[in-house]
């Protein structure tokens, strides 16, 4: 059983839950970007935790199969006849096509049994940055579809908020670096208004706005990060890292996106503005101490 | 040890120095709190990473400062040993620029053992140090598109060995057909923090 890709769209690639535990090798997470829409596509297709998907950035995906399967789309919705977060028959004699996303970045389709490519050092996903896991999809490519017994979940469309569209508010707390800042710069952060980069990807995203200056000179050592990271190079342009972000970095990362709300970010589009709000006991320009 | 904020899923440790994450690292590879994920440590810090279903940060923080440190791991790793042909197209800059005849950098860096301190920069890229290592190399002034893999280098107290073919500023002094990375193997990393690595000088230049 396999899925054969007539068009990839502008960038599409294979992702599972990724490869934690190897950090300290140079090995980054990486998996799927929006990991709430992820675990959901795999949940309506009865699909073990960690299934490998499809995570189809904007659209524009066609592909076939060459025998009756189960498949589902969550995430971003694609323009187009195809059901959204629910789980439906693709036939033999069938095209799925995706349109441009409604709203939202990055849809994720699940097929029932997973996708069975080969998993290199532990997982399907492909990381961007490392350049590890399989390639991006290219037309022609011919993707193995795994085997289950599980029993499929009796629900016909799974009743999840459409990924924002307008201004987006994120959740952060103060850095490990909320020092290297003055309390000026902070209260830029949580005051303006932010534009998503075009050129935002899996590895993060790239914001425009009112620059955040350090009052602290001198070089940092690199040091490990999360995704979620807002990291501040000496542009004063703040990234927000993603899936694929380095395992270390260099530069001085002034606050954290609270991890379910990285989901959100992945599904930001270049030109969407977002805005962040600290927890209340953290909103004073009081210095942060450990 | 400064215990720093990093988001709702990890904690970052900063410590006085290389030593102090090594001794840490060593701890934590031996008895890991519950519901950690990754240890991540690198040249003054170890990041904790958790898996909020299973732990909270706040128990992360108390088991952390419970722990003891495991001092003297430069000498205890596994030991790896990474045979080098020294023709590397900036070995000769290189000594120049310490000040030295190219035999005797060649003679140094292989004279004792490098810890691998931490990886990073790409997977399996080891970040080697050594406590006697004198030199602190300046990065070339134009980094190469294109380093091949195998390739042995120098950069300000490290010593590193390219593990595929990428883009990169280091002195390239020697090459090594060793393969530190290997996606066939498991672990795929051959320099892994804490390990021992000597570099044996593979016989004279051509």
């Amino acid at each position: 059983m396999s899925l054969r890709v007539l068009e990839p769209g502008p960038l599409t690639t294979v992702q599972d839950a990724g490869r934690p535990g190897q950090a300290a090798h140079g090995i980054g997470r990486s998996g799927a970007c929006d990991r709430r829409s992820y675990a959901l596509a795999n949940r309506l297709v009865g699909n073990v935790v960690g299934a490998a998907v499809l995570e189809v950035t904007f659209g524009g995906l066609a592909l076939r199969t060459d025998s009756d399967v189960v498949v589902v789309t969550t995430g971003a919705r694609c323009a187009g006849p195809w059901p959204h977060n629910a789980p439906t028959r693709l036939r033999a004699t069938e095209v799925l096509r995706l349109g441009p996303p409604v709203s939202g970045m990055r849809t994720y389709l699940a097929v029932r049994g997973g996708l069975a490519v080969d998993p290199v050092v532990g997982s399907r996903s492909t990381d961007v940055l490392a350049g590890l896991g399989p390639l991006p999809l290219t037309a022609g490519a011919v993707l193995p579809v795994g085997r289950t017994t599980a029993p499929m979940p009796a629900i016909d469309v799974a009743p999840v908020a459409e990924p924002e569209a307008g201004a987006v508010l994120l959740n952060v707390t103060a850095g490990p670096r909320r020092d290297w800042f003055p309390d000026h710069a902070w209260s830029v952060l949580l005051s303006s208004a932010y534009v998503v980069g075009s050129d935002s990807n899996r590895i993060g995203l790239r914001l425009d706005g009112p620059q955040l200056e350090q009052c602290r000179g001198g070089e940092l050592p690199s040091e490990g990060m999360v995704r979620g990271a807002v990291q501040v190079p000496p542009s004063g342009q703040p990234v927000v890292f993603l899936a694929d972000h380095p395992v270390t970095g260099g530069y001085a990362v002034l606050a954290y996106v609270d991890d379910d709300d990285v989901d959100r970010c992945a599904q930001l589009r270049p030109g969407q503005h977002v805005r962040f709000r600290a927890p209340r006991a953290q909103r004073s320009v009081m210095r942060v101490t450990s | 040890m400064r215990v720093l904020p990093s988001g709702t899923t990890a904690l970052l440790l900063e410590l006085d120095d290389l030593d102090q994450v090594l001794a840490l690292y060593a701890a934590l590879t031996e008895v890991r709190p519950d519901g950690v994920v990754d240890v991540v440590p690198a040249a003054r810090t170890v990041l904790l990473v958790i898996d909020p279903s299973v732990t909270s940060l706040t128990a992360l923080e108390s088991a952390v400062r419970r722990m003891s440190p495991r001092p003297g791991v430069r000498r205890t790793g596994e030991l790896v040993e990474v045979s080098v042909t020294y023709d590397g197209p900036d070995l000769d800059a290189a000594a120049e620029l310490l000040g030295c005849p190219s035999e005797e950098l060649v003679r140094r860096h292989t004279a004792d053992e490098w810890t691998v301190a931490f990886c990073g920069f790409a997977p399996g890229f080891g970040y080697l140090t050594r406590a006697d290592w004198p030199f602190d190399v300046p990065r070339r002034t134009t980094p190469r598109t294109s380093v091949p893999a195998g390739s042995v280098a120098l950069a300000g107290e490290f010593s590193g060995v390219y593990p595929r073919a990428s883009p990169g500023g280091w002195q390239l002094v020697g090459h090594t057909g060793l393969a530190v990375f290997d996606l066939s193997r498991d672990p795929a990393a051959l320099l892994r923090p804490g390990n021992r690595v000597r570099f044996v000088d593979n016989g004279p230049r051509p």
